[in-house]
């Protein structure tokens, strides 16, 4: 960033980052400084490493270099102010337990090893429900939930975390139209208690309507800032469009230059 | 069978064993690690006879100082493989289980062969010998099933959310390799301590089928890891008891055994997960469908202006043999759908209701397919005639809105349907 950014507003400040999956660079020098209480979405082809920046952030994958801030600290002082929604196909629904047990999930964070959830915190997983609408599902096994259903779960999960800032991996991903609609309310309602979210979405469509920031992604920041500067035609064709075809090729170079093939 | 002291302790460390492998098999189950269990037992045996050579004593703990360190190498070395070489888990898996077991195989013989060996008695290793744990095996075994009891009390939360989404788990300030790692080490541990009962061909079976059995009766995991451990413990106790039966049979096949049999049964006669609790869901969804497309083929031939319809009507119809449509006949009429006078047939109110529901959502849905030209129309049919039998009331109506709201009016056409009743199954 040429700009100073004030570090102690800004809720994910983001540093000449660069992340491989085995050797292979699947985003190169991210620098992003993301705005407090802005509903930004992240767009970009498939494989353009909407997931990995959401993942990198969160330390879930290593970076080969740069740095994440969260209001100016390291991820690893500031987990707890930080909500999560991965993407649904991330787990296997089959396992057994119910839908209010992976909202618990949620306040794990909090409660800390060993020590168990105690009634309060069940009703704020209760709550958490409630707000997505799904208070009659709670003891439903998660595996007789529709998609959107099991979606708006993951979502209540997020909510139970309490957090300031929200990170999701396309929770408009195979969603029925209700469903959708209980999200972006959601959101909206976050939004106005000056919440940060950062959601991953494939649907351009929606953009103009859903996202007051965006950031445009293919392996790098096509670009980043209001959605009504940033969402033009020019700049889609740079995220969308043939000419980072080199750059992923010098990935594929790199990588089996390494595992020395 | 003697039930005598040396008896009891035997069915209390088979107890344990059971207990122990079958509370941890749940999770090792769920985790998919449960192959992972059975290459480290294999693995475990050139360890054992590497410690009788080196030391030259059968004292348990030694010996299981040794099989644990082998194992724990085999599957280090399948870690390694996996990641450093392009051969998946499986193979890898594989190829180490095999020449550990036949490294340990050779060791094993040569032993029995030479002098001290002969009466070492560590071939009960490979099948398991309940009847040779002591008193001090039996300290050990209890001291172990302890420290995993309690660990899975205390750490279930951290090992539910490893199970169900690691990355989450790491979200939230947890390391998952610390307890991954906690996991694998009483896996390990309840292994090795089974060695000596179940032996290490088949403690593998004691870690997985018992929490296989429990899946099927189940959607909650604490019951599963309640329930597994139970049955682990039943498998031990019965294994133990049937082979004091007969001289000479090796416990770790009997409990192998009796716990595929609870395996079997559970398979077969769980509630909504069970082969026959599915058998009859299929069933009911056939005949449902199958009356169905009786009351409609009945409300289409009224359409057509039949006045008396008959049995034999319907079976041209339906396209049916006569004897099936009038089983379907009677039933329907036992359900108070239809009812049967001198052989012809005519629909009560609750018949004429649903039929009269079949027929719209087929409608309903056929419009939609060709409306969001989804589907060509002469295509429609076959998948409007399987979804008409699943539409929810609650879709229909948001059917009808769309619809409705886009300026298209089904209802006031709902007995023209491009026709057709797809086969299913028997009608009963």
């Amino acid at each position: 960033m040429l700009h100073a950014v004030d570090e102690s507003v800004t809720p994910i400040h983001i540093h000449d980052m660069t992340v491989a999956y085995h050797k292979k660079p699947v985003l190169w020098d991210v620098d992003l400084a993301v705005p407090e209480g802005k509903l930004v979405g992240v767009v970009g082809p498939n494989g353009a490493g909407k997931s990995t920046m959401i993942k990198a952030i969160m330390d879930l994958v290593p970076k080969a270099s740069g740095w994440v801030h969260i209001y100016g600290k390291p991820y690893s002082r500031m987990r707890q102010v930080i909500g999560y929604v991965p993407q649904r196909e991330s787990v296997d629904w089959d396992f057994p337990i119910n839908a209010l047990d992976v909202v618990l999930m949620g306040r794990y964070g909090h409660i800390g090893w060993v020590r168990r959830p105690d009634k309060i915190d069940r009703e704020l997983a209760e709550e958490a429900l409630e707000k997505v609408g799904m208070t009659d599902f709670g003891h439903r096994q998660i595996n007789q939930l529709s998609g959107g259903q099991q979606q708006r779960v993951f979502l209540a999960r997020a909510l139970a975390q309490d957090a300031q800032i929200y990170l999701m991996d396309e929770p408009f991903a195979g969603v029925d139209a209700a469903t959708e609609r209980a999200i972006i309310d959601i959101l909206m309602d976050l939004r106005a208690r000056k919440k940060t979210m950062l959601v991953v979405h494939h649907d351009l469509h929606t953009v103009n309507q859903y996202f007051d920031w965006l950031v445009l992604i293919n392996m790098r920041i096509v670009a980043a800032g209001e959605t009504k500067d940033v969402f033009t035609d020019d700049n889609l064709n740079k995220t969308y469009g043939g000419r980072l075809t080199v750059l992923s090729e010098a990935a594929q170079a790199v990588a089996h230059h390494q595992r020395g093939l | 069978m003697i039930w005598d002291a040396t008896f009891q302790l035997v069915l209390l460390g088979s107890l344990l064993i059971g207990a122990t492998s079958g509370t941890l098999g749940a999770f090792a189950v769920l985790r998919r690690r449960s192959l992972l269990g059975d290459a480290l037992a294999h693995a475990a045996l050139p360890g054992v006879a590497l410690a009788f050579l080196w030391t030259q004593s059968k004292a348990l703990p030694i010996l299981l100082l040794g099989a644990t360190i082998s194992g724990v190498v085999g599957v280090l070395i399948i870690e390694a493989i996996v990641n450093y070489t392009r051969i998946k888990a499986d193979a890898a898996l594989g190829i180490v289980l095999s020449v550990f077991f036949g490294g340990g195989i050779v060791l094993l013989t040569h032993i029995q062969q030479s002098e001290v060996g002969n009466q070492s008695g560590l071939d009960k290793f490979l099948f398991g010998q309940a009847a040779s744990i002591v008193r001090a095996d039996l300290y050990v075994m209890c001291i172990v099933s302890a420290l995993v009891m309690i660990a899975v009390f205390l750490c279930y939360k951290e090992f539910k959310v490893l199970i169900f989404d690691a990355e989450f788990l790491a979200a939230q300030g947890f390391s998952p390799r610390v307890v991954d790692l906690l996991l694998m080490g009483l896996i390990v541990l309840t292994v090795m301590v089974g060695l000596q009962a179940v032996g290490v061909i088949l403690i593998a079976a004691m870690l997985i089928t018992p929490a296989a059995a429990a899946r099927f009766w189940t959607d909650r995991l604490h019951v599963m890891v309640l329930a597994s451990g139970i049955l682990g413990a039943l498998c031990g106790a019965l294994g133990v008891g049937l082979s004091a039966l007969a001289p000479r049979i090796p416990t770790g096949p009997v409990m192998a055994l009796v716990a595929t049999v609870a395996f079997l049964i559970s398979a077969l006669i769980a509630p909504r997960r069970g082969v026959l609790a599915r058998w009859a869901r299929i069933r009911a969804n056939a005949l449902r469908e199958n009356g169905q497309h009786f009351l409609r083929a009945y409300l289409a031939l009224q359409t057509r202006g039949k006045r008396e319809i008959v049995l034999l009507d319907l079976a041209s119809e339906l396209q049916l043999p006569l004897y099936r449509v009038r089983r379907l006949a009677t039933r329907l009429a036992s359900d108070g759908r239809v009812s049967l006078q001198n052989g012809a047939c005519s629909l009560t109110k609750l018949g004429h209701k649903e039929a009269n529901f079949v027929v719209k959502s087929h409608q309903l849905w056929e419009y939609y397919l060709v409306y969001r030209s989804i589907l060509e129309e002469d295509h429609v049919d076959r998948s409007a005639d399987e979804v008409e039998h699943i539409l929810t009331p609650e879709i229909i109506e948001q059917l009808e809105s769309i619809l409705a709201q886009e300026g298209i009016d089904v209802v006031g056409d709902i007995h023209k349907t491009h026709s057709g009743y797809r086969r299913t199954g028997e009608d009963g």
